[in-house]
């Protein structure tokens, strides 16, 4: 299997998704840049954080309408796939609408940069399968538009088809709506959060709780 | 073609938290203007286009706030003026 992880103008996390990927599961990862529009050779694709565009005008606006988001909407119609997106990753599929609902400004109207408590909401999803059901974990957190909001019928929805996979606890830092922390589309195979796995995969980093996610897809690509 | 200024207003829904608004009224009350009961920020943003004529301008801009400008999901939007340019 090969993973891609996608590079543009202002990405900052990409080594750390791929050497979570490449070094932690011993995936074939090759970086594509923003301008690509066929992902089909990928078995996943990674939108890693950062601030693409400066996050200028929204935080993943200007990225999610690059030829690419064509590509990746593309992917997942035709269930090539899996795509993660994390953080920067996670705004840019909500504002391509290939997740549901926005990411808006946290509450507290700060950056904040720190690991967080979160727990494992549903653990029968493709990318949380190596967890037990209600696990508690800490990953970090790095973020000024963290806040996930929608509105309630897409919040019923959510909740009814169980794609709400994490969620803060027992802290919310940003005033996310029922403390979202990430979320999967209906077919699971799109899925954003805003915690950072890749940053805690290896031991040496302080943990590599992270690396469980990316294994349970790597999983699941392999052995269906 | 003519060529139109416009500018447009956007706003965070208003069912939805304004946390810059909510620090600047704390600041404004902090200062002693006591009647101000709540703020919004938004953002104004002002384009320079050309257009047949005023209502293909209004429908540009339209399509633009729709396509890019405001996420609709959580925002709203106006448009504040449009004239064309003498």
């Amino acid at each position: 299997m090969k993973a891609a992880v996608v590079v543009f103008p202002g990405t900052t996390c990409d080594f750390d998704a791929y050497d979570a990927l490449k070094e932690g599961v011993g995936v074939d990862t090759e970086y594509v840049f923003y301008q690509t529009r066929d992902l089909s050779k990928y078995s996943l694709v990674v939108l890693p954080g950062g601030f693409t565009y400066g996050d200028y005008l929204r935080s993943g606006a200007i990225a999610s309408r690059t030829p690419i988001l064509d590509a990746v909407r593309d992917y997942v119609e035709k269930e090539w796939g899996f795509v993660v997106g994390i953080c920067n990753g996670f705004q840019i599929l909500t504002e391509s609408r290939i997740l549901p609902g926005a990411l808006t400004r946290n509450h507290t109207n700060a950056f904040i940069c720190k690991p967080v408590g979160l727990r494992i909401a549903n653990a029968e999803t493709p990318f949380t399968e190596e967890f037990e059901p209600g696990e508690r974990l800490s990953l970090p957190i790095a973020h000024a538009d963290g806040r996930y909001v929608a509105d309630p019928a897409t919040l019923q929805r959510l909740h009814k088809n169980r794609q709400i996979f994490l969620v803060y606890d027992p802290e919310n830092p940003n005033g996310s709506v029922d403390n979202i922390a990430g979320i999967t589309n209906e077919k699971q195979n799109v899925f954003g959060l805003m915690p950072h796995p890749e940053r805690f995969w290896h031991p040496w980093l302080g943990s590599d709780v992270g690396i469980r996610f990316f294994r349970s897809l790597v999983r699941r690509v392999r052995h269906g | 073609m003519p060529v139109y200024h416009a500018e447009l207003l956007v706003y965070l829904r208003p069912d939805l938290l304004d946390p810059q608004g909510r620090a600047v009224k704390h600041a404004l009350n902090t200062l002693g203007f006591h009647e101000v009961e709540d703020v919004r920020m938004g953002k104004a943003i002002r384009i320079r286009l050309q257009a047949e004529n005023d209502s293909q301008a209004r429908d540009r801009l339209k399509e633009m706030a729709e396509k890019l400008l405001t996420n609709p999901v959580i925002e709203d939007y106006r448009i504040l003026s449009l004239e064309q340019e003498p």
